[in-house]
């Protein structure tokens, strides 16, 4: 399982990047891509929406199942990754290259676990 | 009493042994006896299978049968061709359940797949799903699937079916859309009114083509006007017109709909019909219902399958946008075969005849003293008026196994004619009303 | 196999119409892009579809236990009625003195099936039941409207129920509180008490529930239900286990929907039509959708628009000649047909189950009502084995599969409805070919993986047909005029 020791994480599987401007980028971890199976869809907010923490950003679908994204910080959406919906399969290839949202004034970065917290987090379940 | 229970006592016997029972009844003790039925069900006895027709038979024979048929207004007497009563009666079709098990179900899903692309075709859209249930649903699910978190009213041109519109207004009591009605004027929709009505909050804006007095409306300029004002254009259409008509793609629509049962469907008192849905491809994720996609088995052959489910009901639960599950499948493959029995050909001569026998129609009614209501190039129905009374006529021609077309008030009448009505039919409709005193 | 599309040839036509004998007359404008649609013989479109139904499965192809769905036969008889002129060639808007007939057979629906229910009342209307549902959900939605009582905003649902039942929730704007169920599916009372209140709309329920249970506290959570002051909705897609034994109106549920396609043995046509009257109490019959029937001191049949009409769900009155059907296979049975026809149903599920008890593992013990479920959860954790791979390998014996994956509730599951028109020597074969493929599975999983391997074409990747959805026939630009 890939936890890449600069991002920070939701124990809803989310991951959260933080950009050199103050953005972040917010997607799916690996350990989530691989419960989902093969992504077929992704349905995502639009820019300029504001999100609390624990706000459901949008969803993925696969063949049979279709499951939350959760919102893992507080911020205003803007930007959406056109590029996942044309090819979502880059989800499960390559989880933290394929951004869902970036979120401008994020909120609540720091109540989020590292790299270490969500390996250890991993273990419990 | 009729059955079609396949176990003998004997087996039922041996089968209740098996599992440590001696009667039918142990099968519901954990039922609460206060709630069981007592004393039987107040149904009469059942009828062997001959008493069972002839009693259906005698139904059927309370029923009149019009030699001659000039009523539309939402359901069309066509002529069906011989095949197409005969290939949907295959019970490899009839009787098979919704496609789950795609490796066993190639036929019925090609057969959607064909649907999808004919439809595509007919109307210009890019995605179709594989019907509703019909022509009216369609355009509630339509306005449904306009909807967004800014937008969630939706406009209906009074030129609409007047059960569509209820339909509509059913669905929207449901899911808590505004329906606002845009007024007509002579017979066709009135832009000024609903350029002044359209605000913000428009989702959507419907009109029908040709619209229920039969008038062709304006689409184009209707869908430049609702564009203007970020809203979605749907397009309601008769599939027959579509042949001849400019394409809902052509006009600008972003949803196409219409009822299908003009494709090879008997009138049947109202039903089976269906209701078939297309859309431009940015709106083709939110069409509702069954939708089936090209793929590939483990060995590389073609083959097709249920796809996109993720939007629907058994995976999305209370967050589907629509419940639809059962649609009319077997409607969907009448309407294919008929438009692979007539050809592209044969459905404009169809259309072309439609329109030449309802315009012949309506030239031999004005010499019988009525008068068209509107002035508007029409397809194959059309509105008359006149000091005769709409009953009186009706009357007359019903006597002459005629029924005429559908009383819209006193003195107007909503005729249709088909490529079914003969000059001959035509002629004699005429002369009858005709003698009509006023 | 090819696509209609790709056979025929460039002025290949059926002839059909007669020349046009009246002068040719067309609207002005017309369509700039070409119409292509297939140029065949009739005898390349009858060949074409022939071809097709051979790939294609239905009842009169084999044993069909697929859960939930009560595919039973469909008899000929109803399809022979459906067909006659009578039925099939009245227009929906003729005048009343004109279809009698049609008018009487309505009338004579509705009482049979109120009969059958233990309602009032039931309108035709609805297409399917999913339409039967949301009609149901609007009544009890107007009935609260109406006394003013505005604040009931949520449908309760078991998470055992069928997905339709929370989205059709929604779609009558009602928002959905989910309960837990036990763990034998049925209601847990406790969590029920804890979710009514003066918000409660009303509660859906299936009864026997989707394990296939009856549940026996019926009266007892109607009655919460009731005390809360919402409304019972009951989803007829399980009737066939209890017709004529029980009566949803007499378990205190005010509404229902009934799948005609399902228990009154009409086609379901490969995914319809069907037909989802919904039937009610007294007290929402001022609402019903569209038009009922009346007979009059002459004995003649109208229509009317109840009072309060929730509007129309459909165009004009509903699928008429499914209920045409549907009617002569309750007029063939009658009223000790329809019973019989419940305990066969159930004898042959319970007779189904013991044979397969000792091989399979069942969610549940004991008898069953129509239908019952297994759980393959153990060979999956074994062998790698899944629900989907037996079903797959069943495709190869020329058995339907049962509905797979559902109940939510129950992992690797699957739901097996045999229904009553199977006899004893089905049964016994079918379950015969369940142990053989269970056999194969232990000896040889990999085998089960490979499974189909006799159909037309084997297991098809999903995947790619949604990530890269190809939803139509692309035509070679050449044909392009």
């Amino acid at each position: 399982m890939n936890i890449p020791s600069e991002l920070k994480y939701s124990n809803d599987h989310e991951w959260v990047k933080v950009l050199p401007d103050g953005t972040v980028e917010i997607g799916l971890t690996d350990y989530a891509q691989d419960a989902l199976g093969d992504v077929v869809f992704v349905n995502l907010p639009e820019e300029g929406d504001a999100l609390s923490a624990g706000d459901v950003l949008g969803d993925v679908e696969s063949v049979k199942a279709v499951s939350d994204v959760l919102c893992p910080v507080g911020g205003t959406v803007s930007e959406v990754n056109e590029a996942i919906l044309d090819s979502p399969e880059s989800i499960n290839k390559a989880p933290y290259e394929a951004w869902f949202i970036r979120l401008k004034d994020a909120e609540g970065v720091d109540d989020l676990m590292d790299a270490a917290a969500y390996e250890e987090f991993l273990g419990t379940l | 009493m009729g059955s079609y229970v396949a176990n003998t006592e004997k087996q039922q016997k041996e089968m209740l042994e098996a599992l440590g029972l001696s009667t039918l009844d142990e099968l519901f003790s954990e039922i609460p006896g206060e709630v069981k039925i007592k004393g039987g069900l107040n149904l009469p006895e059942g009828l062997s299978e001959m008493e069972t027709i002839g009693r259906l038979q005698e139904m059927a024979d309370k029923n009149k049968v019009f030699r001659t048929m000039l009523r539309g207004a939402g359901a069309y007497r066509h002529y069906i061709p011989s095949i197409v009563k005969s290939i949907p009666a295959k019970e490899e079709f009839l009787t098979a359940y919704t496609p789950y098990q795609a490796e066993i179900s190639q036929g019925i899903l090609q057969s959607i797949f064909e649907y999808q692309t004919m439809l595509c075709e007919l109307t210009g859209m890019d995605v179709s799903n594989a019907c509703v249930y019909d022509g009216a649903t369609a355009a509630a699910e339509a306005a449904a699937m306009c909807r967004d978190r800014k937008r969630s009213v939706v406009y209906l041109s009074a030129t609409s079916h007047p059960q569509v519109i209820e339909v509509v207004k059913t669905y929207c009591f449901g899911n808590g859309m505004e329906v606002k009605i845009v007024p007509e004027k002579d017979g066709h929709t009135d832009r000024d009114a609903l350029a002044e009505m359209l605000s913000a909050q428009a989702a959507c804006f419907y009109v029908q083509q040709p619209n229920f007095y039969g008038q062709i409306e304006d689409c184009s300029a209707l869908s430049e006007l609702i564009h203007g004002s970020g809203a979605k254009f749907i397009m309601g259409i008769n599939p027959i017109a579509a042949a001849i008509l400019p394409t809902p793609a052509e006009c600008g629509a972003d949803i196409a709909v219409g009822e299908g049962q003009p494709l090879g469907m008997p009138l049947g008192f109202g039903g089976p019909y269906m209701g078939f849905m297309t859309a431009s491809s940015s709106m083709g994720r939110k069409l509702p219902g069954r939708i089936v996609g090209e793929t590939t088995d483990v060995d590389g052959k073609r083959g097709y399958v249920l796809t996109l489910q993720a939007r629907e009901q058994h995976i999305r639960r209370e967050k589907a946008s629509s419940n639809i599950c059962s649609n009319e499948a077997l409607c969907a493959l009448t309407a294919s075969v008929y438009l692979a029995a007539m050809g592209a050909d044969g459905l404009k001569d169809a259309a072309v005849q439609c329109s030449s026998k309802a315009h012949y129609l309506a030239e031999q009614l004005s010499v019988a003293g009525l008068r068209c209501k509107y002035d508007g190039e029409f397809f194959h129905e059309f509105v008359t008026t006149g000091e005769k009374k709409a009953a009186d006529i009706l009357a007359a021609l019903e006597k002459e196994g005629i029924l005429g077309g559908l009383p819209l008030s006193e003195h107007e009448i909503l005729w249709c004619a088909t490529e079914l009505n003969t000059k001959k039919e035509l002629d004699r409709t005429a002369e009858i009303v005709k003698e009509v005193r006023s | 196999m090819e696509l209609i599309f790709e056979k025929g040839a460039q002025g290949r036509k059926l002839s059909l119409l007669p020349k046009c004998d009246v002068p040719e007359k067309k609207p002005g404008c017309e369509r700039q892009k070409a119409l292509r649609l297939p140029q065949l013989s009739e005898n390349e479109v009858s060949r074409h579809y022939t071809a097709l139904s051979k790939r294609a499965h239905g009842v009169n192809d084999g044993f069909y236990p697929l859960g939930s769905c009560t595919m039973k036969y469909n008899p000929k008889v109803n399809d022979e009625a459906a067909g006659l002129k009578g039925f099939t060639d009245i227009h929906p808007l003729q005048p009343e003195h004109t279809v009698q007939g049609a008018l009487e057979l309505l009338n004579l629906a509705e009482k049979s099936f109120c009969e059958i229910t233990g309602m009032d009342a039931m309108s035709f209307e609805p297409a399917a039941g999913a339409h039967g549902e949301f009609a149901g959900l609007l009544l009890i939605k107007a009935y609260h409207k109406k006394r003013g009582d505005e604040k009931r905003t949520k449908i309760i649902v078991p998470d055992s129920a069928h997905g339709t039942n929370p989205a059709s929730a929604t779609m009558a704007g009602y928002e959905v509180v989910s309960i837990a169920s036990r763990e034998d599916g049925c209601v847990d009372l406790e969590a029920l008490k804890a979710a009514v209140g003066e918000d409660t709309a009303g509660l859906m329920l299936t009864n026997p529930n989707t394990v296939g249970l009856f549940d026996k506290n019926i009266l007892e959570i109607t009655k919460i239900v009731h005390e809360a002051g919402g409304l019972c909705y009951y989803d007829g897609a399980n009737l066939n286990a209890v017709m004529g034994v029980v009566r949803p109106g007499d378990m205190g549920f005010d509404v229902i929907h009934l799948n005609l396609h399902k228990t009154f043995s009409t086609p379901h046509g490969g995914g319809g039509p069907g037909s989802g009257p919904v039937g009610c109490k007294n007290i929402l019959a001022e609402f019903l959708p569209g038009e009922q029937t009346s007979q009059d001191g002459e004995e003649n049949y109208h229509l009317f628009r109840p009072e309060n009409s929730i509007g129309r769900l459909r165009m004009f009155h509903g699928n008429f000649l499914v209920v045409v059907r549907a009617l002569s296979y309750v007029l063939t049975l009658g009223r000790e047909g329809v019973p019989e026809a419940a305990k066969n149903a159930v004898l042959n599920a319970n007779y189904l189950k013991h044979l397969l008890k000792d091989d399979y593992h069942m969610a549940f013990d004991g008898l069953c009502m129509h239908e019952f479920v297994m759980s393959l959860e153990d060979l999956k954790n074994e062998l790698d084995v899944s629900a989907l791979d037996i079903a797959k390998a069943l495709l190869d014996y020329g058995i339907h599969p049962p509905t797979m994956y559902f109940p939510l509730i129950v992992h690797e599951a699957l739901m097996i409805e045999p229904t009553e028109t199977e006899p004893k020597e089905t049964l016994e074969e079918a379950a015969r070919v369940f142990k053989q493929i269970l056999k194969d599975a232990k000896a040889n999983p990999q085998m089960l993986h490979e499974a189909p391997t006799t159909t037309p074409v084997r297991r098809l990747d999903e995947v790619t047909a949604a990530r890269k959805p190809v939803l139509r026939y692309a035509f070679a630009e050449a044909t392009e005029e």
